[in-house]
């Protein structure tokens, strides 16, 4: 098992975890905890669900536990990608639940107005980059604390969600709405393979170009960094656009998955998921140090541990006691590590 | 520096000011001593948590477990009322003393394993939204005659009245100030919030205030919680979703930097109270929706943060990220 993990961790770690696979143990690795945690989970399930693992082909598409899972951690996926480079740069970003109520408020109005689709996602993803930008400014421009500076956004987002959809649910009734939350290609969820785009071309620009450097060293010391001549307010303001967006696009699948936008509970706590994810995934909430890939598998975690909590019959409820006491775990894991 | 938080917290009481006359000049009726005693009874909760809130933010922190525990308070209390028969007096004891362990062991956690006050305090606010659910998905009616006459008593002030809750989180407004600003400990929050190395190095015991401020909030949110049961005769783990943002939002707004160390808690009354206002001028305006109040306080929000920033303007980028 832990061969195993080496190897996929080996191969796609990213960048600024050299220094940490110096060490000699193969459970230094960062990726080691996250990577076990899932692997534990995963085989708690194979011993707790029957035919957990049973995969078949059903109209078309691989049907089966896994793949439901697959698909329903897509939203979550992309908001702790960007989640991930918010944090990396010592940033945080609560108002990722609200910008999803939004993005999937203005794609559900447009659609059901008639609007062309690629009008409504344009929308969508449009009003998403907005609101990064009022954080971007409000934290890289005029200075404010992250979590003040988002909070704005967590509480307004909603009521202008809610202002967008007159405070209604708004259903849309169009097949190709559907497509981006419940179709397949190739057997496998659309929305798996948006998710894995992002978190690829993020993966690539932070490995390929030097913002993965410049990320760091901004997350590590914002002032030496901004010394050194790195333009550090620019880099954060665009941490924060770029998580809008991603958040923008969770919006999207979801709305497009439940067919319809509730401004009220559309990604309700997604952003306390996706930090959660980021935070199994072994990126440090002081900054600095990032693992893209890791927040990735946290957040396979946190939708395999919801599954697991619902197939066992388990009040789903009880679900936000597992996850504090995973929240609690994985603070004193990261303290234990120095 | 020293001036701005006492600049906002007079822009504040401002502010409130202006709502008040704007809503009397605009809504007959709006100026009326029971409206403005509704203002308490409503918010009367609400204000318990934000000064717990407030001597968090005070000593540079934040508590967002403060919604979750004042659910699982309203649901202990009727759990145990209903269920187990406690007399109310112990049943008020023991919620009380419920929150406090719950707020100090967060507290704990947070200084001797200096975790961020962020995580283990989201921990803490799913933890105790779960536990809710563990004893009941349902809502838990109370009809235990102690508690149905305390919902029902009415302190009458002039021509008006008020509930015993606005009696009991007024007494505790004035307690708050005088421990914040009369006693050691309240010096000690305020040494903490301004810069914790310091504090440390004058001698002051940190931790112990660190996990006593975190007490503090869970006490008021367990007593928020049974003004809450009193207000709504019932337990119910979805009492009170989000009001860990209404408390941060009416202490910002009433003049505390998030930052820690400046500030005032009695800025939590008139946090509490614009807030109030607002949503009582959309009722009386009667044509704009519920969610315009969100969007208000959102840009109240803004304004207020943006004001503070303003007038703390350092040309030091050091403070810019961190």
């Amino acid at each position: 098992m832990t061969h195993n993990a080496a190897n996929l961790a080996g191969a796609q770690a990213s960048t600024g975890t050299g220094a940490a696979t110096a060490g000699p143990g193969l459970l230094a690795h960062p990726l080691a905890r996250p990577l076990g945690a899932l692997v534990v989970l995963l085989l708690i399930n194979l011993f707790a669900i029957p035919g957990f693992f049973h995969l078949e082909v059903k109209d078309g598409h691989l049907y089966g536990a896994m793949v439901d899972i697959l698909n329903r951690a897509a939203p979550l996926m992309l908001a702790a990608t960007g989640m991930t480079i918010v944090i990396a740069m010592r940033g945080i970003d609560i108002s990722v639940g609200a910008v999803v109520a939004l993005a999937a408020a203005v794609a559900c109005a447009m659609a059901a107005a008639e609007q062309p689709l690629w009008l409504a996602f344009a929308a969508a993803l449009g009003a998403a980059l907005l609101c990064g930008t009022w954080n971007g400014l409000l934290v890289a421009a005029l200075g404010l604390q992250p979590i003040v500076a988002t909070l704005v956004l967590m509480v307004a987002g909603r009521g202008l969600a809610q202002l967008v959809t007159d405070g209604q649910i708004i259903t849309v009734y169009r097949d190709d709405f559907f497509t981006l939350g419940s179709g397949y290609l190739l057997g496998l969820p659309v929305a798996l393979y948006v998710a894995l785009a992002v978190v690829a071309a993020v993966a690539l620009a932070m490995r390929k170009t030097a913002l993965g450097l410049f990320t760091q060293a901004v997350g590590v010391n914002p002032v030496a960094a901004r010394l050194a001549g790195i333009r550090a307010a620019a880099l954060i303001f665009a941490s924060y656009a770029f998580c809008a967006v991603c958040a923008g696009l969770a919006g999207l699948i979801i709305s497009s998955n439940i067919k319809s936008a509730d401004a009220n509970n559309a990604g309700l706590l997604l952003e306390l998921d996706a930090i959660l994810a980021v935070t199994l995934g072994g990126t440090s909430l002081a900054g600095g140090k990032f693992n893209l890939v890791g927040s990735v598998i946290g957040a396979l975690i946190i939708q395999t541990l919801t599954y697991t909590v619902y197939s066992l019959g388990v009040p789903p409820e009880v679900n936000l006691v597992v996850k504090s006491l995973v929240v609690f775990a994985v603070c004193l894991s990261q303290r234990s590590k120095g | 520096m020293t001036r701005a938080p006492y600049f906002t917290s007079l822009v504040t009481v401002g502010l409130l000011a202006a709502l008040l006359v704007a809503g009397g000049i605009a809504y007959p009726g709006f100026l009326s001593l029971q409206v403005m005693l509704n203002l308490l009874i409503d918010n009367s909760f609400l204000l318990v948590i934000a000064i717990g809130m407030s001597f968090v933010i005070l000593s540079g922190g934040i508590d967002l477990s403060v919604g979750s525990v004042l659910a699982l308070s309203t649901m202990v209390a009727a759990w145990l009322l209903h269920a187990a028969h406690w007399p109310p007096a112990a049943v008020m004891a023991a919620v009380l003393l419920m929150g406090v362990v719950f707020g100090a062991g967060m507290g704990a956690l947070i200084h001797f394993f200096r975790l961020q006050p962020f995580i283990v305090t989201l921990g803490g606010m799913f933890l105790a939204r779960g536990l809710c659910y563990l004893i009941s998905v349902n809502s838990i009616p109370i009809e235990d005659p102690a508690f149905v006459a305390i919902s029902q008593a009415q302190v009458s002030i002039f021509d008006g009245f008020v509930s015993p809750g606005v009696v009991i989180a007024l007494a505790l407004l004035v307690l708050a100030m005088a421990v914040a600003h009369l006693t050691p400990f309240g010096r000690a929050v305020y040494a903490v919030g301004g810069n914790e190395q310091s504090a440390h190095m004058m001698g002051l015991p940190v931790g112990a205030t660190k996990v006593a401020v975190y007490a503090i909030s869970g006490g008021c949110a367990a007593l928020a919680g049974l003004l809450f049961s009193f207000y709504m005769l019932s337990g119910y783990g979805l009492h009170a979703q989000g009001t860990e943002l209404d408390a941060i939002a009416a202490v910002v707004i009433g003049g505390t930097l998030l930052t820690g160390g400046y500030g005032y808690v009695a800025g939590a009354l008139t946090g509490v109270l614009v807030l109030g206002a607002i949503q009582t001028l959309i009722v009386f305006d009667g044509t704009l929706s519920s969610w315009w109040t969100k969007i208000v306080i959102g840009v109240l929000l803004f304004a207020f943060c943006a004001l503070q920033r303003l007038l703390a303007w350092r040309p030091n980028p050091a403070r810019r990220c961190s």
